[in-house]
């Protein structure tokens, strides 16, 4: 379980609340208005925001102090996933071995990674080489190498079309959920919550709510909720 | 408090540059007034010293705008074959040692130069340009270019509407726009080359000297050189450091602009009528005036290459490796600078801007002085001296690549795990190959023309190539003198090409 224990964050004049917890091996969508704390939410899980206030724990281990590279975390940013002078094979084995330094193991699991999210052949490309799809790929296969159980995705497919961003989301819930991953992404549109979340919390009012059923919170949304979803909303 | 945003990089290489930095401009500063004779105070000789210093300065400086004006307007408003390559030209005077660009003055305007065989034809006695003549001649020369660079931006700073709408209205484009433009830019254009002409030792050294030419730094040099009187060369030296100090103090208030700077490839296209026949005779004469000197040194200098004497090859070798040795330290200390970032470090990096390679010479000669032969350390101070002047320049190249590294990738190699050495091999110097490649020609170029601190020390067998030089057309030796010039000036572009090619290298994406 990825538990908050009385966790307030701020920033600027921000606040944000939670004491609840995220269940272990689901994929679960935060939603709620844009400017309500969800990006906010992950920079403090992956360890770019130190919480104002309580605790941040991984089964029961408070992750509190440590570097964003010791945490049990891979994160897929809005940009910037990869570096531009970097082929896909390295980008990909940097999930198992920052220094690059790779063994011939570690070069067979990276382009196995590949092959799984259908880039298998194109391990010599650099991103300039590539398009945005598969870019989003190289990333999720990085993100699948890695032994980082806790994945969290902040609206990494955002700048790719809907068709597009719907087979990432396919590939979200087909490879890193069924390899066992807690994945939590943040998100505008109660479809893509629909289309891999199995749960989700809202984020709105300075509070990040217990996780529920996807289709049970958005069929029957609650006040906060709805007015965000406007009438008629999915 | 946010964790760091990048993978944690060390502090330990900054605070070696820190110390270094502060050690050879604080330190040495300290090392020469503990030294200073104080009691004695300025003799009138020193007095002139100071005056001549600061009325050349203010002498170049004007020259050098105004003169700038005229051929800037017309460089922003005309477009003509070879603008591009004549306004790139115009930032090579700073990758030009200084006495490559004297010698070629004094061939084109010496006592057997040019324009004297000329005048005498013509019936004319011939002008002499030894004294402040010569020193505002070369110093005009090297700032004049820059002038332009600086009000030519600001010339292209002027918005194309706005020059539409004056237009539209009929009314007069240098009253409501070029004559406020002017009023922001000359200031500051002014100030900086003051303050560059403040510390400009090796033009004061060529062209200047006498009871009425003399300039602070030059009297340092005589002081330390000639009389051995470190006491007066200390003294000296504080007030060499008072004069560049407050200027420079009002030159970072007001600029922020770098001199550098490129994209000044548009022109103004404006509805006037000005003449195109003014415009062309201003970028005639100026172009002819930077590269007549510059055509005399390769003209003088081709038919002796082959036959130079073997001192001058060894000078070049041990010049090479200076500018290779000061090259490399001030990379790398920009590059610890950049990546910590804050204040500090920008206070640090431009604090030799205030520095005179004299006075940290002088400095470092006091330090050195009691234990060694000065001349054995000559070389690796000036490798040090040199790498610290030249700091300002790379760090203002490399800092801005450095930031976008840490905006843009800072988050996902610290998410990554990176240590500070994977963090840096695998994403920083790949990232920053084409700004460190242009900081570490300028390093090298500007280190290899250098004629300032290494006066002070070197012997016979110390020799750098400018030296060599400098002290073969003291000889009047003049035909190993122009080979070695063209020598000096070929390996100084060939250096900054090497860098700056070797940062282009990957140009994949």
């Amino acid at each position: 379980m990825l538990s908050f224990d009385n966790l307030t964050l701020t920033q600027g004049g921000f606040t944000l609340a939670a004491d609840t917890g995220f269940p272990v091996g689901e994929v679960i969508a935060l939603i709620g208005p844009s400017g309500a704390g969800k990006s906010t939410l992950l920079s403090a899980i992956a360890g770019f925001l130190t919480p104002a206030r309580g605790r941040i724990l991984w089964n029961g281990m408070d992750l509190s102090g440590l570097p964003p590279g010791q945490r049990p975390v891979s994160m897929l940013f809005q940009d910037n996933n990869l570096f531009p002078h970097l082929t896909a094979l390295q980008s990909v084995g940097l999930g198992l071995r920052p220094d690059l330094r790779l063994s011939r193991q570690e070069i067979d699991a990276s382009e196995a990674a590949l092959a799984r999210v259908g880039l298998a052949g194109l391990a010599d490309r650099k991103p300039g080489a590539l398009s945005g799809g598969q870019q989003s790929r190289v990333a999720l296969a990085r993100v699948l190498v890695s032994e980082r159980p806790l994945v969290l995705l902040d609206e990494p497919f955002a700048a790719l079309g809907p068709a597009l961003k719907d087979e990432m989301l396919d590939l979200v819930k087909s490879r890193l959920h069924a390899a066992g991953k807690t994945v939590i992404m943040v998100t505008h549109d109660p479809a893509d919550a629909r289309r891999v979340a199995g749960f989700s919390a809202l984020v709105a009012e300075g509070r990040v709510a217990t996780p529920v059923a996807t289709d049970a919170l958005l069929n029957d949304p609650p006040a906060a909720l709805a007015d965000y979803l406007g009438h008629g909303g999915s | 408090m946010a964790h760091s945003a990048v993978p944690i990089t060390p502090r330990w290489p900054s605070v070696v540059t820190a110390v270094l930095v502060l050690l050879l401009t604080i330190g040495t500063l300290g090392a020469v007034a503990w030294r200073a004779e104080w009691a004695g105070g300025l003799a009138p000789a020193d007095w002139a010293a100071i005056r001549f210093t600061v009325e050349q300065a203010l002498l170049s400086a004007a020259i050098s705008v105004i003169l700038a004006i005229p051929v800037a307007r017309a460089l922003a408003r005309r477009r003509f074959y070879g603008r591009q390559l004549l306004i790139t030209l115009l930032g090579a005077p700073f990758l030009l040692p200084v006495i490559v660009a004297v010698f070629g003055l004094l061939a084109v305007f010496g006592r057997n130069g040019v324009l004297n065989s000329l005048l005498e034809q013509l019936g004319f006695a011939p002008v002499s340009i030894f004294g402040l003549q010569g020193v505002l001649l070369a110093n005009v020369f090297f700032n004049l270019p820059l002038a332009i660079r600086f009000i030519l931006q600001g010339w292209l700073s002027i918005p194309a509407e706005r020059f539409r709408l004056v237009a539209s209205l009929g009314a007069p484009v240098g009253r409501l726009l070029e004559w406020p433009m002017l009023r922001a830019v000359v200031p500051t254009t002014l100030l900086v080359i003051f303050l560059i002409c403040l510390t400009s030792f090796a033009v004061a050294l060529t062209m200047g000297g006498g009871p009425r030419a003399t300039t602070v730094e030059l009297a340092i040099y005589q002081a330390v050189r000639f009389d051995f009187d470190l006491g007066k060369a200390a003294l000296l030296a504080s007030v060499q450091f008072a004069l560049g100090a407050t200027a420079a103090v009002f030159a970072l208030r007001i600029t922020s602009e770098n001199p550098l700077g490129t994209g000044m490839d548009r022109t103004v296209q404006r509805w006037d009528g000005a003449r195109a026949s003014v415009d062309g005779l201003w970028i005639m004469a100026a172009a002819l005036f930077l590269l007549v000197p510059l055509a005399m040194v390769v003209l003088r200098g081709l038919p002796g290459m082959l036959d130079m004497p073997g001192s001058i090859w060894a000078a070049a070798l041990r010049s090479v490796l200076v500018a290779g040795g000061a090259a490399t330290l001030c990379v790398a200390m920009a590059l610890t600078l950049a990546l910590r970032g804050g204040a500090v470090a920008s206070v640090i990096g431009v604090l030799p801007l205030a520095a005179s390679g004299l006075v940290v010479g002088t400095g470092a000669f006091l330090i050195v002085f009691p234990f060694i032969r000065p001349a054995d350390a000559a070389l690796a101070i000036t490798v040090l001296v040199n790498a610290t002047l030249a700091l300002p320049f790379a760090l203002r190249a490399i800092a801005p690549a450095a930031t976008q590294v840490r905006a843009d990738y800072g988050r996902l190699g610290a998410s990554l795990g990176m240590s500070g050495w994977s963090w840096m091999r695998l994403v920083v110097l790949p990232r920053m190959r084409r700004p460190l490649g242009f900081a570490a020609g300028l390093a090298a170029a500007l280190s290899m023309g250098d004629l300032g601190v290494i006066t002070l020390f070197a012997g016979q067998s110390e020799e750098t190539l400018p030296l060599a030089m400098y002290r073969l057309m003291g000889a009047y030796r003049m035909e190993a003198a122009a080979s070695a010039a063209l020598l000096l000036l070929g390996l100084s572009l060939l250096l900054f090409w090497i860098c700056d090619r070797w940062g282009r290298g990957n140009a994949e994406f």
